[in-house]
C-alpha cells in the first residue's frame, strides 16, 4: 500500500517536471526540473528493489550528465535566449506526429488494458544480492556484448576528442 | 520498563532512526562550530599569534558569538539574481553534506551506532555527495555576477575532475572488501586484521588529494581564490545564507574525514584491535578526559577573571565526571568503537587545518594537469593491479588461470 502510494506520488513528480522541462524558457531552470524528473524515476527504481540501479541513475544522470549540462548552460547568455522567438518553425509537423504517436500509444493501452499491470517489484530476497547479480550479469553472462557497448563509446570518445582537436588547430 | 522501551524501539525502528538522525545532526553542528574555532587557533598558533581570546576563556564561546552575528545578519538579494535558485543553492550544498552521514558506521553496528547500513552504502554516498556540486554551481550561477560565475565554473570542473579520482580510489577498497555496505568494508578490515591504508597505500594517498579539492580546501581552494576572485562562487551571500555554506564547506571536511577513517583508517576499530595484551588501550578514553581536565584546571588558575575561572573550573568537573563514567567496564565497552573513530576523525580535521597552515596554493592548470594526467592514471593503475594480484590469491582462480597461461 505504503509503496503504492509512494509509486503514484513519485510517477506524477517526474511527469510534472518533465512537462516542466519543456514548458521553462530559462534553460537552466528546465535543467533542475530534469534533475528532478531524474531523481523521480531513482525513487521508482528503489520502490522496485533495484537500490543499484537508483545509485547508478544518481551518480551518472544527477552527479555526471546534468552537471556538464547545466555548466555549459551556464557559459550561454540566459538572457538572450529568454527574449528570442520560438525557433522551431515546423510546429504543424511535429503536432501532427505527437497526434499519431498519442493515437498509437492510446490504442496499444486500449488493446492491451485488460491485462495492464502495474511493474511488479522483486520479491525480498532479491534486495540483497542486487548488485552482485548485476555484477555477474554484466561481466559473466554478457561479457562480449558489454566489452562491444564499451568500446563503441570509447570509440565515440575518441572521435569526439579528435575532432574538437581538429578544430582547434 | 527500560526493556519496555527497548522493545518499543525495535518494533517501530523508523522512531529509533529519527532519534539517532536528531543526535547525529546536533553532534555535527557542535563539531562543525567548533571545527572553525580550532582552525582559527591552530592557524593562530601555526603563524604565532595567539587567535580569538576574547569571548569566553580561550575564545571557547567563539562559535556561539559568531553564530548569533551571522543570524542576525541582513540578509541580501542581489538586484539581477535569479531568487528561488539564490535561495536554493545553500540548501541543496549543506542537505548534500549532511544526507551522507546516514550511512557512515560510527561504532559497531551491534551497539547502536549506525542509522543505516544499506548494501549500496558506498555508491550511496558517491551519489549524494555529487549532488553538493550543484549548491556551489547554481549559487555561482544565480547570484548574476562575474566573480561567482568563475568560481563556479572553476569549481565545477575541479569537482568533477576529482570525483573521478576519488571513485577510483574507492574501487581498490572495494575489491579488497568485496562489498558495498560500510559496515561490512571495516568488519573485513577487523577479519583481515589490517587497515586498508597498508593493504591499499596509493589508493588512500589519492583518495586523500581528492578529497582535499572536493572540499575545496587550500591547497585545492580555488573556486573561492580570494586574491582572484574576492570570494568565489560565494561573493554575493551574507548573513545566514552565506553561514549555511559555510557550514556545508566544514561539514564536506568532516564528512571526508568520516569516509577515509572507514575505507582505510578501520573505522571504528582500536589500533591493534586483534593483539590482545595491548588490550590496556581500552582505557585510553579515561586517559584522554583526565589529562583535558587537568589542562583545564592548570589554566583556570592561570585565569584572573573571576566568571571565566568559575566556568573553566565547571568545564574541568565535567571533563572529570566523564573520565569517571568512561571507566565504568560497560560504558567503556560501549563508546569503545565511537571513542576511536572520531579520534582518527579529528587526526583528519587537524591534517587539513595544517595543510591550509603550510601549502601554497596550486595554479589551475596545475591542478587540472595532477587530476587527469597524474591521480587518474595511478588510481587506474591501482584497480588493475589490485584485481590481478586478488585474482591470484584466490586458490580456484590461480589454478585455473595457471593450466590457461603455462599449458
Amino acid at each position: 500500500m505504503v509503496a503504492e502510494v509512494t509509486f503514484f506520488i513519485l510517477s506524477a513528480l517526474a511527469l510534472g517536471s518533465a512537462v516542466m522541462v519543456i514548458t521553462r524558457r530559462n534553460p537552466v531552470h528546465s535543467a533542475l526540473w530534469l534533475i528532478v524528473t531524474l531523481f523521480s524515476v531513482g525513487g521508482v527504481f528503489l520502490i522496485l528493489r533495484a537500490p543499484f540501479l537508483f545509485a547508478v541513475q544518481i551518480i551518472l544522470y544527477v552527479g555526471g550528465i546534468m552537471v556538464l549540462i547545466i555548466f555549459v548552460i551556464m557559459l550561454v547568455s540566459v538572457d538572450v535566449s529568454g527574449r528570442q522567438q520560438q525557433f522551431s518553425r515546423q510546429w504543424l509537423v511535429g503536432l501532427t506526429t505527437v497526434l499519431i504517436l498519442a493515437a498509437e500509444l492510446g490504442y496499444a493501452l486500449y488493446r492491451g488494458s485488460k491485462g495492464f499491470l502495474l511493474a511488479r517489484s522483486a520479491p525480498a530476497a532479491a534486495l540483497e544480492n542486487n548488485t552482485q547479480a548485476i555484477g555477474t550479469a554484466l561481466y559473466q553472462n554478457y561479457m562480449l556484448p558489454v566489452e562491444i557497448a564499451s568500446i563503441l563509446l570509447l570509440v565515440a570518445m575518441v572521435g569526439a576528442v579528435l575532432m574538437a582537436k581538429r578544430k582547434m588547430e | 520498563m527500560l526493556q519496555n522501551v527497548l522493545q518499543f524501539l525495535n518494533d517501530h525502528y523508523l522512531i529509533l532512526a529519527t532519534i539517532k538522525i536528531l543526535i547525529v545532526f546536533a553532534v555535527l553542528l557542535g563539531i562543525v562550530a567548533y571545527l572553525v574555532l580550532m582552525e582559527r587557533k591552530v592557524l593562530a598558533f601555526m603563524q604565532a599569534r595567539l587567535g580569538p581570546m576574547r569571548v569566553g576563556p580561550w575564545g571557547l564561546l567563539q562559535p556561539i558569538a559568531d553564530g548569533l552575528k551571522l543570524l542576525l545578519k541582513e540578509d541580501i538579494v542581489p538586484a539581477g539574481a535569479d531568487k528561488f535558485i539564490f535561495l536554493l543553492a545553500p540548501v541543496i550544498s549543506i542537505i548534500a553534506a549532511f544526507t551522507v552521514f546516514a550511512v557512515i558506521p560510527f561504532g559497531p553496528p551491534d551497539k547502536g551506532f549506525v542509522i543505516s547500513d544499506i548494501n549500496i552504502g558506498l555508491l550511496f554516498i558517491l551519489a549524494v555527495s555529487s549532488l553538493g556540486i550543484y549548491g556551489i554551481i547554481l549559487g555561482g550561477w544565480s547570484s548574476n555576477s562575474h566573480y561567482p560565475l568563475l568560481g563556479a565554473l572553476r569549481s565545477s570542473a575541479q569537482l568533477v575532475s576529482y570525483e573521478v579520482a576519488a571513485g577510483l580510489a574507492v574501487i581498490g577498497v572495494l575489491l579488497c572488501a568485496n562489498s558495498l555496505s560500510m559496515v561490512e568494508i571495516v568488519k573485513n578490515q577487523q577479519a583481515a586484521g589490517i587497515w586498508n591504508v597498508f593493504r591499499q597505500p596509493v589508493a588512500f594517498i589519492i583518495y586523500l588529494i581528492a578529497a582535499v579539492a572536493e572540499t575545496n580546501r587550500n591547497p585545492f581552494d580555488l573556486p573561492e581564490a580570494e586574491s582572484e576572485l574576492t570570494a568565489g562562487f560565494h561573493t554575493e551571500y551574507s548573513g545566514f545564507r552565506f553561514a549555511l555554506y559555510f557550514m556545508a564547506e566544514y561539514t564536506a571536511m568532516v564528512l571526508v574525514s568520516a569516509i577515509a577513517v572507514t575505507l582505510f583508517w578501520g573505522g571504528w576499530l582500536r589500533p591493534f584491535a586483534s593483539v590482545h595484551w595491548l588490550n590496556f588501550l581500552d582505557y585510553t578514553p579515561v586517559v584522554v578526559f583526565l589529562g583535558a581536565g587537568v589542562v583545564v584546571i592548570l589554566g583556570s588558575i592561570k585565569n584572573p577573571v573571576p566568571g571565566e575561572k568559575l566556568f573553566l573550573f565547571a568545564v574541568a568537573g565535567l571533563c572529570f565526571f566523564l573520565a569517571v563514567v568512561v571507566a565504568i567496564p560497560p560504558v567503556n565497552a560501549w563508546i569503545q568503537g565511537v571513542f576511536w573513530f572520531v579520534a582518527k576523525v579529528m587526526v583528519f580535521l587537524y591534517a587539513f587545518i595544517w595543510y591550509r597552515g603550510t601549502f601554497p596554493r596550486y595554479r589551475y592548470d596545475q591542478l587540472m594537469n595532477v587530476g587527469w594526467r597524474v591521480m587518474i592514471p595511478v588510481g587506474l593503475a591501482n584497480i588493475i593491479v589490485t584485481a590481478v594480484v586478488i585474482y591470484w590469491w584466490s586458490k580456484p582462480h590461480a589454478a585455473a588461470a595457471a593450466t590457461l597461461l603455462f599449458r
